[in-house]
Parts: structure tokens; C-alpha cells; sequence
């Protein structure tokens, strides 16, 4: 494994909490890992496990989806139906050899700057610890293609 | 009288399914053979490789190809057919998207050899010998190279159409032939059958609750005899992909009682059948505590790329295990 490895992280952060978050992190002047690339999307019940999946095959080493709290959704329900995906993805991608740890959910409120944070950075470490995922280089050309 | 457009059909990894759903068309074929010439037919004409080299290039009008390819044979077979033919066909769920051989991108080449040639509880080989074309050279036979993974047909050859089903049925087939021989040729890449989800030709439809469908379980189908045939099949807890698939096929697993499986693929637009139908079954579960819906997946999904995958493992996003390097 190379040395100076950086994981590549995709954060998909819903718009009312998480996104919010890094927000106040952002204008606080929070220190934080520099591996996160944030993509915003109005509710984590958005959250299609394709976009999980085509993260993975297009070179993330770990996908962070975040969501605001149970009971706090701002669509009334949508986290549950993310929390619900989201096990059973973990279930799906250890079944493809992926490793379960390079998935996480975390629920993380408008306040939260310093959890989220906190989860980055740790995020950040087990990614370290585990390696590059470097999926589409282990692919043969043939499966590159998309639909 | 002109001459009748040529036609030729051919056979990858598959079961043998699909050239019976040639011969299901019944009466219909006649209509068929009646405007056109089948020039090359393994499974019931006598015409041999070297009489499709002979063709000009182009002069076949349109090839059916089912299976999925996994042997350098095939690849030769199809890469030869498509020269020599204007459209190429896949047919079926296999040259569609991989199908059930697909399955085997979920093991490594070896394992599957360690098993078949040498643990299987029915395999005398104390020489643990292995099938390769070496090993046949040595004795004085051709082999092919069985390649690391299955391919769907698009990911060997351009395809120009697709005709899902496992089989096709024969409505589907019998519409597509006639569409081809129109000369009205629709958008390159079409799936040739319906646009929409299962579920609109589906009879139970009508059986589905306004307020949506909510499930505590998700059986797992053993008895088709304790199934209501009355009643939305979701409803009593069978894992139906039916609202992710594409319809076209008169629902007829559905008509025996019998949950979609997903033979006809996704809708237009769906990157990956697996993760729609992933992410489709979450969303009904009711539940909202995390330990319980493991519970509930534990016990309903202990396999999730069987289920979600069972048709289209070699087109979706990750197309095979990871096997880590050691």
C-alpha cells in the first residue's frame, strides 16, 4: 500500500442538516480532513443506492451519507427510507467484496458542526487504514462502459 | 421476386431456452420463413462456420444472438456474425444483460473449476485434471479459453436492438421480427417490448392499496400453493421486482403465482437494475428501527445479489466481485 495515501471521500449530505453543518463548520473555521467532496442533495431519502454504487466504481474510496436525525427529517420521513437502503446496501456491497466500513451513515443536525467533524476525520482514518478501493482500475476494460 | 432478406441465429452461454422460444412462436414461424431466408442456425440447420465466412460482409440482414459469452469461441462466433450482419439482436436475457451464467461473476474462475472438475460430490478426477486449451492441445483436441468473466453481448460487439425475457415470449418475439422487417427501424439500442413498469400490465395491480404498500416481512417463496392469487403479490410479503421491471411479457409468472424476477431488465434510464430493485424493496419495509429492519432483512434477503441481480450481474456498476490480490 502506498504510503502518503489520501482517500477519496464523497459525502452526500441532505440540504436541511448535514449540509447545513458543514456549512457552520465552514464559516467557524473548523479544521478538518481535507478527503471529503461534498455533493448536496435536498433530503438523504434522495439518496438512490446507484449513486452510492456509481461513486464506488468511479473512484471513492468511501461514500458518508448524511441525513438529519430520526424524527427531525424536514420531509417528515425521508431518513427512514435512506436508513432502510442504506442496511441493506452495506448487506449488497460486503457481498461484492467491498468492505461494509467504506459505507456510513451518520445523522448529523444543522448544529452539529463539530460531529461532523469529528466523523470526517475518523471517516478519513479507517480509509486510511483500509486502503484504496481503486475499483475501475480493477476492472477489465469491457466492464468500464456504462449504459 | 427479390430476394427474401437472410437471417441467422446463434448461441452463446446459454440454456437452450431461447431457441425453444424460436420454435414456441408455433404457426407464426411460418409467417416468419415465408419472408425470410434462415441462413445459419446451429441448433437446427446444418450450415457450419466456414459458410458464414463465405458471406459478403453486411449481406445478413439481422443475427439473434442469445447467451451470454464467456468462452473465446463465442467471442470469435459473434465478432465474425457481426461482420457479416447489418443488425445484430441480442435475444434474450442473457446476451441482454448477462442473465443467470452472469451469476458466475459473483465467484473466480478457479473456484468454479476447483468444484466442477475436482470437490464436486460427483467428480472422480484423481489427476485433477482441468479443462484448458493446453491441456487439449496435448491430447490432440481443440479447446476454447474459458475467460475470467461473463460478458453480456454488448460488451463484445455493438448490439443494435434487445429483446428481453427469460425466455422472450412469443408475442415479444413475433412483434419484434415483424418491426424488423417493416423496414420502420426504431432508435438504435431499444429494448424491443414495453416502455413501462411491470406493474401497469400487471392483473393485481387493481389489489394495490391507495395508501401504498407497506411490508413487516419479506418471505422467502417456497410454496406457490399457501400464495392468494387474488391479491398483490407484494402485499403478502413476496419480493415481486415487478414495479422495476419492464413490462411486456403479460405478467406471466404473476398469472402463476409466481413473483417477477426481473427477466426483462430495467426501464430506460436505470443505470442499474440491482440498485432500483434494491432500493425500491427497502423503501416498503415498515420499519422504522434499525434493529429490527436487520432483522427483517436478515431474514427475508440473505442473498442480495441473487435476488436484485439474478438476470444483470455483468451490466451492473460493479459488474463482478472484487477478488482482493493477496
Amino acid at each position: 500500500m502506498e504510503k502518503n495515501f489520501e482517500p477519496k471521500i464523497v459525502g452526500i449530505f441532505c440540504n436541511w442538516c448535514t449540509y447545513a453543518a458543514a456549512d457552520l463548520a465552514g464559516v467557524s473555521r473548523m479544521q478538518y480532513a481535507p478527503n471529503l467532496r461534498i455533493v448536496r442533495v435536498m433530503c438523504s431519502g434522495r439518496i438512490h443506492p446507484e449513486f452510492i454504487l456509481w461513486a464506488f466504481k468511479n473512484g471513492a474510496d468511501g461514500v458518508l451519507i448524511g441525513g438529519c436525525h430520526p424524527g427531525d427529517c424536514h420531509y417528515i420521513e425521508g431518513n427512514y427510507k435512506n436508513l432502510r437502503r442504506y442496511l441493506l446496501l452495506k448487506k449488497l456491497i460486503s457481498q461484492f467484496g467491498i468492505e461494509e466500513e467504506r459505507l456510513r451513515l451518520e445523522w448529523i443536525s444543522a448544529s452539529e458542526a463539530d460531529k461532523l467533524v469529528k466523523v470526517v476525520n475518523e471517516f478519513a482514518e479507517t480509509l486510511k487504514k483500509l486502503g484504496p478501493l481503486s475499483l475501475k482500475e480493477k476492472l477489465p476494460e469491457y466492464a468500464k462502459k456504462e449504459v | 421476386m427479390a430476394e427474401k432478406p437472410k437471417i441467422a441465429l446463434y448461441w452463446c452461454a446459454s440454456c437452450g431456452g431461447c431457441e425453444e422460444a424460436v420454435v414456441d412462436l408455433a404457426e407464426d414461424i411460418l409467417t416468419v420463413v415465408e419472408k425470410v431466408d434462415i441462413v445459419f442456425w446451429p441448433v437446427a440447420l446444418d450450415f457450419k462456420r466456414e459458410d458464414v465466412e463465405k458471406m459478403k460482409d453486411g449481406e445478413i440482414l439481422a443475427t439473434f444472438i442469445n447467451g451470454a459469452v464467456r468462452l473465446s469461441e463465442q467471442e470469435d462466433m459473434v465478432k465474425l456474425l457481426r461482420r457479416k450482419s447489418k443488425l445484430i439482436i441480442a435475444f434474450g436475457a442473457c446476451a441482454h444483460m448477462g442473465g443467470v451464467p452472469g451469476l458466475a461473476n459473483a465467484q473466480t474462475k478457479e473456484k468454479i473449476f476447483e468444484y466442477y472438475y475436482h470437490t464436486g460430490p460427483i467428480v472422480v478426477n484423481p489427476e485433477k485434471n482441468k479443462p484448458s486449451p493446453d491441456f487439449a492441445k496435448n491430447k490432440g483436441f481443440e479447446l476454447p479459453e474459458f475467460y475470467k468473466d461473463v460478458r453480456a453481448l454488448d460488451q463484445v460487439i455493438d448490439v443494435d436492438y434487445y429483446i428481453p425475457g427469460c425466455a422472450p415470449p412469443p408475442n415479444i418475439v413475433k412483434n419484434a421480427v415483424l418491426t424488423l422487417l417493416s423496414g420502420n427501424l426504431p432508435p438504435k439500442g431499444k429494448v424491443l417490448a414495453s416502455d413501462r413498469s411491470l406493474c401497469y400490465d400487471c392483473p393485481l395491480n387493481e389489489t394495490k392499496p391507495d395508501e401504498g404498500i407497506k411490508i413487516k416481512e419479506i418471505k422467502r417463496y417456497y410454496e406457490p400453493e399457501k400464495v392468494d392469487p387474488e391479491k398483490c403479490l407484494l402485499l403478502q410479503g413476496l419480493p415481486c421486482l415487478g414495479p422495476v421491471t419492464r413490462g411486456g411479457c403479460d405478467a406471466l409468472c404473476i398469472k402463476g403465482n409466481m413473483p417477477c424476477t426481473g427477466c426483462f431488465g430495467p426501464l430506460d434510464g436505470v443505470k442499474d437494475y440491482g440498485a432500483a430493485a434494491l432500493s425500491y424493496i427497502a423503501s416498503i419495509i415498515d420499519s422504522n428501527d434499525e434493529k429490527e429492519i436487520n432483522e427483517i432483512l436478515e431474514k427475508g434477503i440473505p442473498d442480495p445479489i441473487g435476488l436484485f441481480y439474478m438476470y444483470s450481474l455483468p451490466k451492473s456498476l460493479l459488474f463482478k466481485k472484487l477478488i482482493k490480490e493477496e
